[in-house]
């Protein structure tokens, strides 16, 4: 009986890795089928040919994989698995199952920075001009994760303070983003409502370089802290008596997850509901023993993206859609779905 | 000197001290010691307090070393705490829960085979790959006991660990920790019912109003003026055929 469940356990546990290793394969497949799709329509002979130089390819082919698609496919699988990561962590660390940067007002407060260098001109002295919107972006939102944080000590760090303080941050953002958008001028307006909505159409390969350097420095530390978050699920009093020391993990965490979606926001906009959608996906088919929901969660998060890029370049011909949009779209039945479940257990 | 010993204990719940100044005569392994009280008298908020989980002031040691102390590491593998209730909401199974137990302090190798051991002994084996939220209260009890035994403790605290259990498993779990206490640890629990305290505990310790009022063997604590006093009932303690004590409540105190 014993070893029976033991041998069931891992043999679980080997199905949960196949299952992950699945995952990654179709986050590449995704890529390789985000890659074909465009206005210039790439069969895939001649899309794997640019990819790895093999063959006769044309040079205009490879410019466009090179320059045009590749940026934008390798931005959309990393901007997904950082805010999936970002809001697994944040999911278990506040102990709330709706918990993600969107929700908490990281995204509006990246926004906000936004604005300030579209609408305001503001920009960090000596940074050169394109990277001014991101730059802004990335330390609204690293602010207000920073501010969350300093809130939730002074009132003793209970998951329940962060959250609410999170969605206080929310509004706040979003009525100084308002008040940003009243006074901003035709073109500055436009520049910024697209920016709100998503787009990886701006993708650069020195954007893409600083977002995967953040994913690799802080996922292995995620991945580190698998058991101790695991333990955390079990409530934090529990976790305690385990050993963890849950303020300090729930302080690291928060810093990981700050420094995920600060990268990922400010790079392409608003992305909703990547965050929500991943770790929940991930949870349905790999449980929460985070050893699997963490890489489960981010790599959820890559495909969703890496297949939203290529809807938003499909649904309408011609048309490139806000990547933010939809995934807005998609991530909207999912999130209702969580909440109308919850409610029925 | 290996046992449990209290002196000057203070715990305190956010601003209001809710233990005071607590001196108890050292728990000794092998020993079962129950907390009796009534509700409010502070007996979670001891427990917790000597599991470090409220801070506190005053010396709780074990044997020659200070708990409060050890690093959240070496205090979790010195005492294991079992909680009232477990929360719900985790997609994991019994087996998984109980390994994260203990390999949440760092204690990664065998941590299957450990916690499968646990399982089996508690007799909810067969529950291993269930998952957590389709448990009944008293099967989460179990689970719960189990996670504060992986680690192999030589301390262990209970809170009400048979609240949610039916007699059988109520007599199965003190059977379990009897053989526990047996192997050479100090047990602690709280326990509301005064006539399965008298049955199992080797010592009983009352608290009232966050302090320490008697501590003895059942039959020197349980009597019908600490009863009145402290639990302000009025209250008969007799034998019954095979010798135990029963408590037989007549009402309330005027």
């Amino acid at each position: 009986m014993q070893t029976e469940s033991l041998h069931r356990y891992h043999a679980l546990n080997r199905r949960r890795v196949l299952l992950v290793a699945g995952m990654l394969a179709v986050a590449l497949l995704a890529v390789v089928a985000d890659l074909m799709t465009g206005p210039a329509g790439l069969p895939l002979a001649e899309t794997l040919g640019a990819l790895t130089g093999w063959g006769e390819v044309a040079r205009s082919a490879e410019v466009i994989v090179w320059q045009v698609r590749l940026p934008v496919a390798i931005m959309a699988l990393l901007v997904g698995a950082a805010l999936a990561l970002a809001g697994a962590e944040m999911q278990t660390v506040l102990e709330n199952p709706l918990a993600e940067p969107f929700t908490l007002g990281v995204s509006a407060s990246a926004a906000l920075g936004a604005a300030t260098a579209i609408v305001l001109g503001l920009s960090l002295p000596g940074l050169p001009p394109v990277w001014s919107v991101s730059a802004n972006a990335f330390l609204f939102a690293l602010g207000a994760l920073a501010l969350l944080q300093l809130m939730g000590r002074l009132r003793g760090g209970g998951p329940e303070v962060l959250i609410l303080c999170g969605i206080a941050l929310n509004f706040t953002a979003g009525a100084f983003l308002s008040l940003l958008q009243f006074v901003a001028s035709a073109d500055a307006l436009q520049q910024l409502v697209f920016w709100t909505m998503g787009s990886l159409a701006a993708a650069s390969w020195p954007g893409v370089t600083v977002l995967a350097v953040v994913l690799a420095v802080t996922a292995p530390f995620s991945l580190k802290a698998a058991w101790q978050l695991t333990a955390l699920r079990l409530g934090e009093e529990q976790a305690r008596s385990f050993g963890v020391d849950v303020a300090r993990l729930r302080r690291w965490s928060l810093l990981r997850v700050s420094l995920l979606a600060a990268s990922a926001v400010s790079m392409v906009g608003v992305i909703g509901f990547v965050g929500l959608a991943g770790p929940h996906i991930a949870r349905m088919l790999l449980g929460e023993d985070h050893r699997f929901f963490l890489p489960g969660s981010l790599l959820t998060g890559a495909v969703v993206m890496s297949l939203a890029s290529l809807v938003s370049k499909t649904v309408v011909p011609g048309v490139l859609l806000p990547v933010g949009l939809v995934t807005s779209l998609i991530g909207l039945p999912i999130f209702f779905s969580l909440i109308l479940r919850g409610r029925g257990r | 000197m290996s046992g449990l010993l209290i002196e000057g204990l203070t715990v305190s719940y956010g601003r209001r001290r809710i233990v005071e100044g607590l001196d108890l005569p050292p728990l000794m392994p092998g020993e079962i010691t129950v907390l009796a009280g009534p509700n409010a008298a502070g007996k979670s908020t001891l427990l917790k307090g000597i599991a470090g989980l409220l801070p506190t002031r005053g010396r709780v040691m074990f044997g020659d070393r200070d708990l409060a102390a050890l690093s959240a590491g070496d205090r979790a593998r010195t005492l294991g705490f079992m909680p009232q209730t477990l929360p719900s909401g985790a997609a994991l199974s019994v087996l998984e829960s109980v390994i994260a137990a203990r390999s949440a302090s760092g204690e990664g190798a065998g941590a299957d085979r450990a916690a499968m051991a646990v399982l089996e002994r508690l007799g909810i084996g067969p529950l291993a790959l269930d998952p957590l939220d389709r448990l009944s209260g008293g099967q989460r009890q179990m689970v719960g006991l189990a996670q504060a035994l992986v680690r192999d403790p030589a301390l262990l605290l209970l809170d009400e660990p048979t609240s949610a259990l039916d007699m059988a498993r109520q007599v199965r779990l003190l059977t379990e920790v009897r053989r526990v206490a047996a192997e050479g640890r100090v047990v602690l629990a709280v326990l509301h019912d005064l006539a399965l305290a008298a049955q199992w505990a080797d010592r009983i310790a009352v608290l009232h109003k966050g302090r320490l009022h008697s501590f003895g063997t059942p039959a020197e604590v349980v009597t019908p003026a600490m009863l009145a006093e402290v639990y302000g009932v009025e209250a008969r303690v007799e034998r019954c055929s095979r010798g135990r004590l029963m408590v037989l409540i007549d009402g309330e105190t005027v």
